[in-house]
């Protein structure tokens, strides 16, 4: 089979179980695309030999009963491998290897999945489109110097180019479903609590959670099935009824309600993104949902409100690389000299930034006027949400304010940058699930996605919703292999 | 408000992060942007809000005090850049 590679998650646990590929066929597939197309700079670390050799065994005695049975899988370099070098795109985790596996990894090769390499992106998953990364740009398969979003730019390249069926991201404000709609591909961001922060470089612990990306809602929901655990080794992890994700998935919507919130009618939104909510609405509408207009009157304090919690929240995180236990470690003339060398040298401009901005508003004098603002502003954009679900099952929304944008266009105006997540970071703040789908194209024929939002612990309700809407938009990824010589 | 170089140099310091002067105005200049930005918070009355500390509204489990993971010391030193057996070592801090 010459086409392993377009297939979707789902053919190929179906064909590996119905015995007409084996894992190695499978596994060659995607290594075989993956070197060739080292140009996307998707990768960071590849660990093709290793899979080769998993596969292999996989065959000898497969295991036909796992979920993700000898399926090869590249993930985003957050996430702790145990033994496999793990970066965050870090100059200062540059030669880290961890010597334990992060619960929701774990949960992965616990089905049968074989880990291929580890995924770009942006410096401690901080940014918009994978161009603060150490080890640099990722291109957007879409487009020639496109960028792919952040910042899970790694895993929406390499989805989209089908260098790897599946993947996982993390979401602190955007960086799965912003990227996944850069990308034409399906990326969604469970309820804070639903996957296990154990084990993932941490940025925002208030906001950070792993979430599945994937060519198709189905596969999206298997994946989630799969990773999503309770687990006491994180603290914050809700022990609640998981549902059968991918069993449960129906396209049957009728009747349900879905709110569209005036808020996000932002003034310097572009017509084809308006145009594209509209599309939404009426697909909405044709599975048979109702549609109710609903108010979320504090969305545009969500953006300010998160750049000071996320930052802060970080700048705490990040006090832990003083290139003492582990990392990169400049030489000072003493102690302090020596910390205050390894933190210039081993962050870039985009992390100093925001350890410096939430040292700032954490710092005596200042912590009431921004900090406990902060919070204060979180509870009435969590409150904004409450009230809507009063009325509505679900919230439909564009995905982000544009289109992809080039490589270089936004790293000189932090705020532009910032402005990408303004129809994600809401949902974070208020730690609710959203799922970013394909919807259409912007005039350069770049992809455009819509936004479905649901209550905490309703995953169920907006996969089926995507579901639903996916058959109705009929989204065709229009990539070319550009790329590939 | 205005951050000046002078803040900047204070929050540098406490964020164990140096910066030259050319840094230092960069940042300023960055870090201007993103308050007025923040600024915008001010609008609103919050006098009267809880402030919402975590979205997961649960209380934490409690669990038996017992070790699960031992022997753990190759393991924890097995990253530092610079090691001396049983020790992270570090330059000189007491003369």
């Amino acid at each position: 089979m010459s086409d392993i590679t377009k297939q979707s998650l789902s053919e190929l646990v179906e064909n590996i179980k119905g015995k007409k590929l084996s894992s190695s066929e499978v596994t060659n597939a995607f290594v075989e695309r993956s070197e060739k197309s080292k140009e996307l700079n998707a990768y960071i670390t590849e660990d093709y030999a290793n899979a080769l050799n998993k596969a292999k065994k996989f065959d000898e005695k497969p295991n036909l009963d796992l979920k993700l049975p000898g399926i090869p899988m590249a993930v985003k370099d957050l996430f702790c491998t145990r033994d496999l070098r793990t970066t965050a795109g870090s100059k200062i985790l540059n030669n880290f290897v961890p010597t334990y596996e992060s619960t929701v990894t774990q949960n992965i090769w616990n089905q049968g999945a074989i880990l291929m390499g580890k995924l770009n992106c942006d410096e401690f998953a901080m940014g918009s489109s994978n161009e603060t990364s150490f080890f640099g740009n990722v291109q957007n398969p879409i487009d020639k110097n496109l960028v792919p979003g952040g910042s899970s730019g790694g895993s929406s390249s390499a989805v989209a180019a089908q260098l790897t069926p599946i993947t996982i991201g993390t979401d602190t404000g955007g960086s799965i479903r912003q990227p996944a709609s850069f990308t034409g591909t399906v990326g969604l961001k469970p309820t804070y609590g639903s996957c296990s922060r154990y084990g993932i470089v941490a940025f925002a612990s208030s906001l950070d959670q792993a979430g599945p990306m994937a060519q198709n809602v189905k596969d999206c929901a298997l994946l989630q099935e799969v990773i999503s655990t309770y687990d006491e080794k994180d603290s914050t992890s809700i022990d609640f009824k998981r549902n059968e994700y991918s069993k449960e998935l129906t396209k049957d919507i009728k009747g349900k309600k879905i709110g569209i919130p005036k808020e996000y009618r932002v003034d310097s939104m572009p017509k084809e993104i308006e145009d594209l909510w509209k599309k939404g609405i009426e697909y909405a509408k044709d599975c048979g949902a109702e549609i109710i207009d609903i108010s979320l009157p504090h969305t545009n304090y969500a953006l300010p409100t998160y750049y000071i919690v996320a930052p802060a929240e970080a700048s705490s995180n990040l006090a832990r690389y003083d290139g003492v236990k582990y990392g990169f470690r400049a030489e000072g003339e003493n102690l302090i000299d020596m910390y205050e060398k390894t933190r210039s040298e081993g962050f870039g401009a985009e992390v100093q930034r925001r350890i410096m901005i939430g040292t700032y508003v954490l710092s005596s004098g200042y912590y009431d006027a921004y900090y406990l603002k902060a919070q204060k502003v979180r509870k009435l954009i969590k409150n904004d949400f409450d009230d809507a679900y009063k009325k509505v099952d679900a919230i439909l929304t564009p995905s982000t304010p544009s289109s992809a944008f080039k490589i270089g266009e936004k790293t000189n105006d932090p705020v532009s940058m910032y402005l990408n997540d303004i129809f994600t970071v809401p949902v974070n703040l208020a730690g609710l699930p959203g799922i970013s789908i394909p919807a259409g194209h912007d005039a350069n024929g770049y992809p455009l996605g819509l936004q479905i939002i649901g209550k905490a612990f309703d995953e169920q309700n907006i996969l089926n919703i995507a579901y639903a809407m996916e058959e109705k938009i009929n989204f065709k990824n229009n990539i070319t292999d550009w790329w590939i010589k | 408000m205005s951050i000046d170089l002078k803040t900047i140099k204070h929050i540098s310091k406490l964020s164990r992060i140096s910066v030259d002067e050319k840094k230092a105005e960069k940042l300023a200049g960055d870090l201007n942007s993103i308050f007025d930005f923040i600024e915008k918070l001010n609008e609103l009355k919050t006098d009267n809000v809880e402030p919402l500390t975590s979205v997961a509204e649960t209380t934490l489990k409690l669990r038996s005090d017992e070790v699960k993971s031992k022997n753990l010391r190759d393991q924890v030193i097995k990253n530092s850049p610079k090691e001396n057996e049983d020790y992270f070592v570090v330059p000189k801090v007491i003369e």
